[in-house]
């Protein structure tokens, strides 16, 4: 196909899944409407055909009326075209004409429809407004879902897909998504969803270049486009020049030549030229992100987030529910740590039916364990469904957001009468599981001392810890620049939380971004710091890092440190100091990429 | 007003920055669905129904365009007058 008569487009969306890569389109559900059968109604069996068509109408309304209920709402602005389709389900000139037409003609449902939409895109075709022949999109949209639920096949049949080629859709469900051939698929591209959406979560953990949100795509491409996805930057090409063309070519060869570097080494372990071993874990969201997790040599989970089975539905989980999740987690992890974080919703991730949208500082407000111990009912039915999966391989429980102490003793007290219920009903679960609490309000850490003594490990959420210690909201424009994970603060508070963990005999994990850098491993490290738990991707070029320090180097260097008052001091003598080993590490080419 | 001297017809012009679109169009349908009788736009001679949004989109009609609804019977007068509202107000956009 030529593309040179065609300008260079280039789409901004969210960047969920990092890479580059280059090929063509092929929109999701566009295909394959054209082989569509004709043959004769008997004039017996025309009311039957009719009901045919009607109620495929009414399926593909309600699913449709279910993807707008579930929508979450940072994409409610989409909706309004939702809610326009909704209304062309059942438009005259598409429900009506068909009818008409079966009546007619006597011929099927899937002949008649496909009569009237070509009829109908012709009409919008000779329009000489170009967003009125856009519209002709949504109708054939619609009328496409009516013929799936009339022929009955699968919403959308990815595994069928033959070539390579790039996936374009106005979203894809879970299901969908799971249907993804790593040897077809190059990268994908959605009009809808973000960066916590379950296709991100899949893209990342099947390493392949993914940008959502773009509104557009699906208008703008066509089946066999040239585009290019930069999951990296989240942006996507259309119709690249050919410079455009050999830039990110180069770009893409560069990224593939640094991961297979990185990630040759990725199951060595990660211990330091001295000899000391530290444990690299992975944060996850989703069952489905364990393969990475083992593929990029992490040594076990230190942080589950749960939250994503509470989001983009219309009820609290069963406890069956949950524990069947936690359960494929941890039977692919043993005998590796899963360590398990209960509910921790927050100001961004609220949920619409357990949310109060009066709320007017929900950063500190009601979240975490706060919400759970107000809910106790529905943090019971968690409780159960992760002690039941601490049956099948080793699991840790981690409670979010303790700001005192009281909290720690009232969430182990619902801990215990959840034991105490299965114990009743017979159901086995491990009597001695872990128990940690997060550590990222400031005076969870000041009382860690206290807090040591009710727990078993201690789990650094450096992202809401800075935010919360320095008083700044990283998403605030204004001030986002205040948000310093090196600020001589920060250091001070990790190192009397490390500090308060080793005299107790409690372990201290680091599991916010803090620990996926691998510019912060001489300082986490010198502070004693030997558990790390980060995404997935990380892991490897973590491990590496720390393969290449020597420990008791980095006690003497965190003095130096310590003694610094501002972070561009503390950036100074950790570049003066080990600049070259973390060039080496490819360092620069993590950031520019 | 040229029409005034028919009650069942009125004279409006587009006034939202995007005309006649598909979600200004599914707001006139939702009014629509009420009526008892037909309702009608016209524009340029070109008559669509207005209770669908595909006959209304293909009047094609941007900001600024005159177009002219009408309706058949006087029972749908509280309608008429809605939609002229909804359509002056430029739909509320």
């Amino acid at each position: 196909m030529d593309h040179t008569d065609k300008k260079e487009i280039r789409l901004k969306g969210i960047n969920v899944s990092p890479g580059i890569c280059i090929g063509k389109a092929y929109l999701v559900g566009k295909e394959g409407v054209d082989v569509v059968n004709k043959y004769y109604i008997s004039q017996d069996n025309l009311q039957n055909e009719i009901k045919r068509f009607k109620s495929a109408v009414k399926r593909a309304k309600d699913n449709l009326q279910k993807i707008i209920e579930t929508t979450p709402e940072e994409l409610r602005q989409h909706i309004h075209i939702l809610e326009t389709h909704k209304v062309l389900y059942k438009d005259k000139m598409l429900y009506g004409k068909t009818i008409e037409t079966m009546e007619k003609e006597l011929v099927n449902a899937e002949w008649a429809l496909k009569q009237v939409v070509s009829n109908v895109k012709r009409m919008f075709d000779n329009m000489t407004d170009s967003y009125l022949q856009g519209r002709a999109a949504d109708i054939v949209q619609v009328s496409e879902s009516i013929m799936q639920n009339l022929v009955g096949a699968k919403a959308l049949d990815i595994g069928a897909i033959r070539k390579r080629v790039i996936l374009v859709a106005v979203d894809l469900s879970p299901a969908e998504t799971s249907q993804i051939q790593l040897e077809k698929i190059k990268g994908l591209i959605t009009d809808l969803g973000g960066k916590t959406s379950h296709t991100g979560i899949i893209a990342r953990s099947l390493e392949i270049p993914a940008v959502l949100g773009l509104e557009s795509a699906t208008h703008l491409i066509k089946n066999d486009d040239i585009i290019i996805v930069d999951g990296t930057a989240g942006c996507v090409i259309v119709h690249p020049t050919d410079q455009t063309l050999i830039e990110f070519g180069e770009r893409q060869s560069n990224y593939e030549r640094y991961k297979a570097v990185i990630s040759r080494s990725s199951h060595l372990p990660a211990e330091t030229v001295d000899g000391i071993k530290l444990d690299v874990l992975a944060n996850i969201e989703l069952p489905e992100e364990v393969v990475s997790v083992i593929n990029y040599g992490g040594d076990g989970i230190g942080l589950y987030r749960t939250e994503f089975q509470y989001l983009s539905r219309l009820q609290f989980p069963d406890e069956h529910e949950l524990f069947d999740n936690y359960k494929d987690v941890v039977e692919v992890m043993a005998p590796r740590p899963v360590t398990i974080r209960t509910l921790d919703i927050s100001g961004d991730k609220g949920l619409s039916y357990a949310s109060d949208p009066d709320e007017k500082n929900p950063v500190l407000g009601l979240r975490g364990i706060r919400y759970c111990l107000k809910n106790p009912d529905v943090f019971k039915i968690q409780l159960r469904a992760v002690l039941r999966a601490s049956a099948y391989g080793h699991v840790r429980i981690l409670f979010p957001m303790i700001s005192r102490h009281e909290e720690v003793l009232a969430a182990k007290k619902l801990l215990a009468n959840a034991a105490d219920s299965l114990d009743k009903e017979g159901i086995d679960f491990n009597n001695d599981i872990e128990v940690g609490i997060m550590i990222e309000v400031p005076s969870a850490a000041i009382m860690a001392d206290v807090m040591a003594k009710d727990i078993d490990f201690f789990s650094i959420g450096t992202n809401d810890l800075i935010q919360y210690s320095l008083a700044v909201d990283r998403v605030n424009r204004q001030v986002s620049h205040l948000y310093q994970s090196l600020n001589p603060a920060i250091i001070r508070i990790i190192k009397h939380v490390a500090d308060v963990a080793r005299n107790n005999n409690v372990e201290a994990c680091i599991c916010g971004e803090m620990a996926s850098d691998p510019m912060n491993m001489p300082i986490l490290l010198g502070l004693g710091i030997n558990r790390l738990s980060m995404n997935p991707q990380s892991i490897p070029i973590i491990k590496k890092t720390i393969r290449s320090l020597n420990f008791k180097d980095t006690g003497l260097f965190i003095k130096d440190v310590l003694k610094e008052t501002s972070e561009t001091g503390i950036m100074e003598i950790l570049t003066g100091t080990y600049g070259n080993i973390l060039q080496d590490m490819g360092y620069n080419l993590i950031k520019v990429s | 007003m040229n029409n005034s001297e028919n009650e069942l017809s009125r004279r409006v012009i587009i006034a939202n920055d995007l005309g006649l679109h598909a979600r200004s169009a599914s707001k006139i349908v939702k009014l629509v669905q009420n009526a008892k009788f037909n309702v009608w736009i016209i524009k340029d001679g070109k008559k669509a129904d207005a209770s669908s949004i595909i006959d209304i989109l293909t009047l094609a009609s941007p900001k600024g365009s005159t177009i002219t609804v009408n309706i058949d019977d006087r029972s749908d007068l509280e309608i008429l007058n809605n939609l002229v509202q909804l359509i002056e107000s430029g739909f509320g956009e």
